[in-house]
């Protein structure tokens, strides 16, 4: 169990190392950096900045150091917090990625407190009798709402309770304070489309389950069904959705770039968009590397606990 | 046992088509005009009038062929029936009596009304382009990108999981561990990344769909590969001396054939809604040319109001409509695979 951990978190290490450096080597080019020089000197463009001008702006900022140090120099500020500057918003990165990753956190906590009892119900009554008229009818709903991409669910929902029930705000802009209206179309619209897949996972896995002599010896023992459900086949059932949960958040970090810029949701997704178009390459790779890590992070809290909530593995390995 | 002799029918021309080979060239008939057609107009020269015509003979009979093949499985004929109304539209676009999608002509008129001697469907929008015409087609630019670059995804994830099936060692330690890495981007930033880097167009959207999607077709055939490697006619063929690249084609490829249809179409599905979730974000496909995620845009920007909320919903529900096909066909297809 303890090597097993260590081993996923030498992996992950390794893998963050690697990534880092793509992200670090992929911005770092000629023509990016010319692109930065002209927005901090001021000018007309690229072609007019001058040979002398842009070698001058790299030994000011420190770039004209090699490759490697430069690397080794980013990774160390990054270490200590310091991400850099934007150009967009003209402030530091760490403070901006912070402010915009916890909006980012009250969607997908909304997301999370709806979309796993939901998705966990609609799988259990799905599975619990497979091919009944039952599951089939919740099946098709979960492969219906999945299969809406998000940008379409997102126009149908302010279409029908915004522009037209006058319900809810169409926008989560939040330009007078923090609204708790504003967040419901943002949240319904991630949790309409992840819900299914945790659904469908679920019923496979609880339909799995009730095909298991010990749910027949339960059920032929003459124990309440309910008891059959709740204490002996839930507790197989759930260890493979738990799993899913998890890398849901991978999911979310996606899916929330489409959703935040529809509703003009000042979060991670709708910052990591407007540096990408604006060319805001110390954003960018911050932006980048934490969602990295949090996609890494949550792969080694699923590992971790699948292998602790499933003992066949734990002892097996 | 009858002793009547039944005298020899000729068989019908569907089932003479029921052939691998048939399959394979109607299917090119189709889709190298199509491709041709949206990618390197050009090249085309006078063909260019005249090129769609023999590929919409092709996909009618694709469909007859395919909704027989299927037939078992309700779901299925669904699906197919939704992607095949949308590949009959892409390929008869230019013979439908529309309008000039990129014509303004009256702005803001509401659907099933008439303004300026024209007869608008589904109304127009704010520069008043007719959204019908629009939304037939913008679902060629659709089909052919996602199409393409799922394809290429597939031959590049394909060649790679067979590669690190097959040899094992280090050659897996090596494409393993760069797939693990790309794996760990979260895919929406991986194609932000990769378009900011490379700059929005549709050749770079092959790319990042290719960067982002191969890893995870390369661990399936990986898997499948590790377990059919051990099969008997893989020794027979490599106890005869055959080339690894004779055994990864003709031994291993056919038979990993079967689960990777249906991750195909399911993959179909999703490079759609990234083209068109992108070119929302302005990332992808350029204007002026129709296309879903373009027309999502630009109504998205001026018409949020209920009276022109028909701006969104037009190409909302066409995307949304070609998805559900494709999902519904990998079900269909997943559930007929399972019953053999």
């Amino acid at each position: 169990m303890t090597r097993l951990i260590l081993q996923r978190l030498v992996q992950m290490a390794l893998i963050m190392v690697f990534a880092s450096f793509v992200i670090f080597a992929i911005f770092d080019t000629d023509e990016f950096k010319r692109k930065l020089a002209v927005a901090e000197l001021g000018g007309f463009g690229v072609a007019a900045l001058s040979e002398e001008a842009y070698a001058n702006w790299l030994a000011q900022k420190g770039l004209d150091v090699p490759f490697h140090e430069r690397y080794a120099q980013w990774v160390g500020d990054v270490l200590q917090g310091d991400f850099g500057h934007s150009f967009e918003k003209n402030r530091a990165v760490g403070p901006l990625l912070a402010e915009r990753l916890w909006n980012t956190a009250i969607l997908a906590f909304w997301v999370f407190a709806l979309m796993i009892p939901l998705g966990l119900l609609v799988g259990i009554l799905a599975g619990m009798n497979e091919g009944s008229p039952r599951d089939r009818a919740l099946s098709f709903v979960a492969v219906f709402t999945t299969s809406i991409p998000e940008i379409a669910t997102a126009i149908l929902l302010t279409v029908v309770f915004a522009l037209g029930l006058g319900w809810l705000p169409a926008k989560a802009a939040m330009i007078q304070g923090f609204d708790p209206w504003q967040l419901v179309l943002p949240v319904l619209t991630l949790v309409l489309y992840a819900f299914g897949y945790l659904a469908r996972m679920t019923r496979a896995s609880m339909a799995e389950v009730m095909t298991q002599p010990y749910i027949r010896t339960a059920i032929l023992k003459g124990l309440p069904y309910r008891r059959v459900i709740l204490g002996h086949a839930l507790r197989n059932a759930l260890i493979a959705p738990f799993t899913i949960i998890v890398l849901q958040l991978n999911w979310l970090l996606s899916g929330v770039v489409v959703v935040e810029v529809f509703f003009e949701y000042n979060g991670f997704g709708r910052l990591l968009l407007e540096a990408a178009l604006f060319g805001d390459v110390y954003v960018i790779q911050a932006a980048t590397l934490v969602a990295v890590a949090v996609a890494v992070t949550s792969q080694l809290v699923s590992d971790i606990g699948y292998t602790f909530l499933n003992p066949r593995i734990r002892f097996g390995a | 046992m009858s002793t009547t002799l039944e005298r020899p029918t000729r068989p019908s021309l569907l089932a003479r088509l029921e052939n691998p080979k048939a399959v394979i060239g109607l299917v090119l008939l189709m889709w190298l005009p199509l491709t041709l057609y949206v990618m390197a107009p050009r090249l085309l020269g006078s063909l260019h009038d005249v090129v769609l015509l023999p590929a919409i003979p092709a996909t009618l009979l694709l469909y007859t062929l395919a909704v027989r093949a299927f037939r078992g499985s309700t779901v299925a004929v669904i699906g197919l029936s939704l992607v095949f109304f949308w590949l009959l539209m892409a390929v008869s676009a230019p013979y439908l009596p529309l309008i000039d999608p990129n014509r303004p002509i009256a702005p803001f008129t509401p659907p099933l009304t008439e303004a300026r001697d024209h007869f608008f469907w589904l109304g127009t929008d704010m520069r008043g382009r007719d959204l019908l015409s629009r939304a037939i087609w913008g679902c060629q630019r659709v089909l052919v990108w996602g199409v393409t670059a799922t394809t290429v995804a597939y031959v590049i994830g394909t060649t790679f999981g067979l590669v690190a099936g097959y040899f094992a060692g280090w050659w897996d330690e090596v494409i393993s561990f760069a797939s693990n890495v790309l794996l760990s981007f979260p895919v929406m930033v991986l194609f932000i990344v990769i378009l900011t880097y490379l700059g929005p167009s549709g050749l770079n959207i092959i790319v990042a769909v290719t960067v982002a999607s191969a890893p995870a077709i390369m661990r399936i055939v990986r898997g499948l590969t590790l377990d059919i490697k051990t099969r008997d006619y893989v020794f027979a063929a490599q106890t005869r001396g055959e080339h690894p690249i004779y055994v990864m084609l003709i031994e291993l490829l056919p038979n990993v054939r079967g689960p990777i249809i249906v991750d195909a179409c399911l993959r179909l599905g999703y490079t759609t809604v990234a083209i068109t979730t992108l070119t929302f974000l302005g990332l992808g496909l350029q204007p002026p040319d129709p296309d879903w995620g373009l027309m999502i845009r630009e109504a998205a920007r001026s018409a949020m109001l209920w009276q022109f909320s028909y701006m969104l919903l037009v190409p909302a529900l066409a995307v949304s409509s070609l998805i559900l096909g494709f999902n519904l066909m990998a079900d269909g297809l997943r559930e007929l695979s399972l019953r053999d």
